[in-house]
């Protein structure tokens, strides 16, 4: 456990060295990401190795600040999503330094590393934390810390207020997060994780207060449906390895610390399930529709986050479900796919925003309707690409088909129970699935589609060129990830269950006759994955030697004999999802501004939509004008001149001094 | 693995082309004529692999890739299929799953490889096909739910099976729901009237053939021996649900399954004999009623 805090240490000293003065440059970017990497390295053996033997590792010690101690504390669960974190960092901070190269054109860049390797610190901090103050003060350090990443080219007005929305809304998120553990605390009596057992079997309504809070708490981080509004704002504003952090890992902090509370508050009733289930149904298709209607490509992939986190939710939902009917396969089967969606996102998330950012980093371009063409400059971004989709989209023979087969099982078997309440959440999760799936293969047919193949759309796309190495190498690693997951589905399972074992405080075999079911398809599913591979290679083999000997010609594409076909005649990213976003436009809310074609010879026409966020536009937007209007009979307070405020000073001591006296 | 598993896989590698033939040949009786052959998609599939191939300038490795990987995902997809009495290739607990995901797999690289073209129609193509596709994948899921729930089995193989033997008069409403949900996504997945005409000959309207348009010499075999698998896979599903006729004797059983299919190809073919293709912006209404049909087959069975 020590060893584990050094390597955060280092990762953190790293950070501090990189932003000593007259050290600007290539240097600094030397130290940080080599602080990263190093730190992550050392962070990830010792998650693997408590994953695999399935021990726990612990420590306790006291400070000096008032309520609660130093403890720390690594079990399988918070292992599980170490992995996660410190896989991704490691990349990340290799493909950052490659990204931001040559530095010091940004206003941010002076401190870039030092918020990175705090980020990274920090997420590892809040998963560790055993004691509700620390983690409470790992949690601000993780949202200040990407919020000045998310800040990092702030001489754009965009960028501040996308900085600025990200920052009120994790703070609302973390006031709900405040109250639950002081309520926590003050009815257990500690802030250590142990006493939380306390709580157990006390009054439901309190408990299910406790719940209430960290679901909108946790959830504003998570970004479930309607607490989501920050990260569309603040994924396309951020480097993209820092996207690629926030949107693979540091979102899922909040389904991390969810899992935890439930977890203290022991065995759930069936309709925290349910209220998940519904929560990850409607966040998952409003999330894959809203990303359909998007024009800018790092916009289309933070609403894909919120579709993924819908994915994890309908897992958690469904094993929280059979948790509280006691049914060891349902929960087993919906936490496994969760968690395994949790990691699957994490690496093809960030697989898609580092191929986002190399296509960011040679067009200078985040608007999909200018691009097109970019395969031919750029063949390993677009490949890492086409892996993504594929993956994300949950098309075998990658790893997005793994986690959503389990939840899949899950919910099957929820429909096999007898109690209606085990059968309709299932029903919802089977038909919410198979229609986030079908739309996301169409987004991500689109966003592919449109970007990487056809005809280049604009003149600035010519001057696209494939990034160097070390954006290159975590892109190359990522892609293999995707396929080495599914292929070793059936060897991960065991270390998901005793992840699952510190859910439920009770250790799970997977041995078990029940599960065989599981073993049997995981199995297969791998199989499967390999026979697909095989078949594939046979089929190109068969074609090569069939062509061998041929010609083949080169001509243009079919274009109905029309004498000049030119680019901008292509279908666009807006035409390609116009009959599903037309089909939900009702949930959409897109303003399309025309100025058609009139006369005989028309001149200037123009058509051009938007889509703004209808959570945002209806929910937060007149909630801050009430709040906004309410504060308004307050400012009268506020004078604006010192002798004033030192009075206020005053004026609250003296009181104070009187209510001690 | 037992050889009666092989050879109806066999059967259906071998059969599946028959199907447009025979569809091709109902159609031509009610209109008249006298036809194509019946083996014709063989004839086709057969010159095509003997051809050259041609490329378009703007395409790339997607659009050399995306038969092939298509046409693996169809053969791995039908290994999971039964034929009537006789059992599929391969079966496990939650294979439908697999198999309804491969034939994502195929689509997904069906429209990646019509986009790389950079036509304008094969762009609008598969923007009809992925639409329509997202809507039909619930109805056929749910489908799927129907037959768990009633027969409590999780595979295709054992699900469909017993499936029949435990239909009776106060469970035929319920079959009958979900053969329509099931009826009409074979019909949309394999690009049939009244939701998408292979044999129109403008590439506006067109779906499914728009978006094959580039493709040519053995790509093109691939793509069109895929077709039929795909047909076949999704037309046992339904001939499977229904079929009356498992002895336990496989060449029986084959003999059944085989009529069964074309069957089904002659309904297909008076369909598209005595219907119109509807209008485009009437098809994705016509997928809700199937998934409305598979939910009420479920609330059925549930009840």
């Amino acid at each position: 456990m020590n060893i584990f805090l050094f390597y955060l240490l280092v990762m953190a000293a790293g950070g501090v060295f990189s932003c000593i003065p007259g050290r600007q440059g290539k240097l600094s970017a030397l130290i940080g990401a080599a602080g990263i990497i190093a730190g992550s390295l050392g962070g990830l053996i010792t998650a693997i190795r408590v994953l695999i033997s399935g021990l726990p590792l612990n420590l306790k010690s006291s400070w000096p600040l008032p309520l609660g101690s130093f403890s720390v504390g690594i079990d399988p669960l918070s292992g599980l999503f170490l992995c996660a974190i410190f896989g991704l960092a490691m990349l990340a901070a290799l493909y950052g330094w490659g990204y931001n190269a040559p530095p010091g054109k940004n206003p941010g860049d002076r401190c870039a590393w030092l918020w990175l390797s705090l980020l990274t610190a920090s997420m590892a901090l809040v998963v560790i934390a055993r004691n509700a103050v620390l983690f409470l003060l790992a949690w601000e350090l993780m949202s200040l810390s990407s919020f000045f990443l998310v800040a990092f080219e702030n001489n754009q007005e965009k960028v501040r207020r996308a900085a600025w929305t990200y920052l009120v809304a994790t703070h609302l998120g973390s006031a709900f997060l405040l109250v639950m553990f002081v309520l926590m605390g003050a009815a257990a009596g500690s802030f250590e994780y142990d006493g939380f057992i306390a709580l157990q079997g006390q009054n439901p309504g309190f408990i299910n207060l406790l719940f209430i809070l960290a679901i909108i708490g946790f959830g504003t981080k998570a970004g479930f449906y309607p607490l989501h509004v920050w990260l569309p704002e603040a994924h396309p504003a951020a480097p993209s390895h820092v996207s690629a952090l926030m949107s693979g890992v540091m979102i899922k902090t909040g389904i991390y610390a969810l899992i935890r509370i439930v977890a203290m508050l022991g065995p759930p009733p069936a309709w925290w399930g349910w209220l998940v289930v519904a929560i990850g149904a409607a966040s998952g298709v409003l999330g894959v529709v809203f990303a359909l209607a998007q024009h800018d490509l790092k916009r289309l992939l933070a609403y894909h986050s919120v579709e993924n986190i819908g994915i994890i939710a309908l897992g958690i939902g469904l094993g929280l479900l059979g948790w509280s009917y006691d049914n060891p396969f349902i929960m087993t089967a919906g936490f496994a796919g969760g968690l395994l969606h949790v990691v699957n996102h994490a690496v093809f998330k960030g697989l898609l925003f580092f191929s986002a950012g190399s296509v960011l980093h040679a067009t200078n371009c985040r608007n999909m309707e200018k691009m097109g063409g970019l395969l031919k400059s750029m063949p390993m971004t677009g490949a890492a690409f086409f892996t993504g989709s594929a993956a994300i989209s949950g098309l075998p023979p990658l790893n997005g088909f793994v986690s959503e087969f389990l939840i899949y099982t899950a919910a099957i078997m929820c429909v096999l129970q007898n109690q209606m309440g085990a059968v309709l959440p299932g029903i919802a999760a089977i038909g919410s699935l198979a229609l986030i799936g079908g739309l996301a293969a169409a987004c991500f047919a689109k966003a592919f589609g449109v970007v990487f193949l056809g005809e280049p759309r604009s003149p600035d796309m010519a001057k696209a060129h494939e990034c160097g190495w070390a954006m290159r190498l975590p892109m190359l690693g990522l892609s293999f990830a995707c396929l080495a997951i599914a292929l070793s589905a059936p060897f991960i399972m065991p270390a998901l269950c005793s992840a699952i074992g510190n859910i439920i405080s009770a250790p799970l075999e997977y041995n078990g006759a029940d599960m065989l079911f599981l073993k049997i398809a995981l199995m297969w599913i791998s199989m499967g994955s390999l026979i697909f591979l095989l078949l594939f290679i046979s089929l190109a083999l068969f074609r090569l030697i069939l062509l061998r000997g041929r010609s083949a010609e080169k001509t243009v594409t079919w274009d109905c004999g029309f004498a000049k076909p030119s680019p901008r005649m292509q279908y666009t990213a807006s035409s390609f999802a116009q009959p599903i976003t037309n089909m939900f436009r009702r949930a959409l809310d897109i303003r399309t501004h025309d100025n058609l074609p009139a006369e005989f010879f028309p001149k200037n026409a123009s058509f051009s939509t938007h889509t703004d966020d209808t959570a945002q536009r209806y929910f937060f937007a007149p909630l801050f004008r009430c709040v906004d209007r309410a504060m308004a009979c307050l400012r009268w307070i506020q004078e604006g001149r010192v002798q004033i405020y030192v009075l206020y000073i005053t004026v609250i001591l003296l009181i104070l001094l009187l209510t001690a006296l | 693995m037992q050889l009666e598993n092989i050879c109806g896989y066999l059967l259906a590698l071998i059969a599946a082309p028959l199907l447009p033939g025979v569809i091709n040949r109902t159609k031509a009786f009610f209109a008249g004529r006298r036809g194509q052959p019946l083996f014709q998609t063989y004839r086709d599939i057969a010159k095509l692999l003997k051809k050259s191939a041609v490329y378009s300038g703007t395409t790339t490795w997607v659009f050399k890739a995306g038969p092939m990987a298509g046409l693996a995902a169809a053969l791995l997809a039908l290994t999971f299929i039964p034929s009537g009495g006789v059992p599929a290739l391969f079966s496990f607990n939650g294979d439908f799953l697999l198999m309804a995901y491969l034939l994502g797999v195929m689509r997904f690289c069906a429209v990646t490889a019509a986009l790389d073209t950079g036509s304008s129609f094969e762009g609008m193509g598969a923007s009809r096909e992925v639409q329509f596709s997202a809507i039909a994948e619930p109805a056929l899921l749910l489908g799927m739910v129907v037959v768990i729930r009633m027969t409590g089995q999780l595979s295709l193989n054992s699900g469909l099976a017993s499936f029949f033997s435990r239909l009776t008069a106060e469970s035929s409403p319920t079959a009958i729901l979900l053969f329509m949900a099931w009826f009409i996504i074979f019909l949309v997945e394999n690009a049939r009237i009244p939701f998408d005409d292979p044999n129109t000959h403008l590439e506006l309207t067109m779906i499914h053939e728009v978006m094959v348009l580039d493709h040519g010499g053995p790509d093109f075999a691939f793509i069109l021996y895929g077709a039929a698998l795909k047909m076949w896979i999704l037309g046992a599903l339904l001939v499977n649900l229904l079929m009356p006729v498992r002895t336990g004797h496989p060449l029986l059983d084959l003999g059944a399954m085989l009529a069964g299919m074309f069957l089904l190809a002659v309904v297909v073919g008076i369909i598209e004999s005595t219907m119109a293709r509807a209008r485009l912006l009437r098809v994705p209404q016509l997928l809700i009623a199937a998934s409305a049909f598979s939910i009420l087959a479920l609330l059925l069975v549930l009840r």
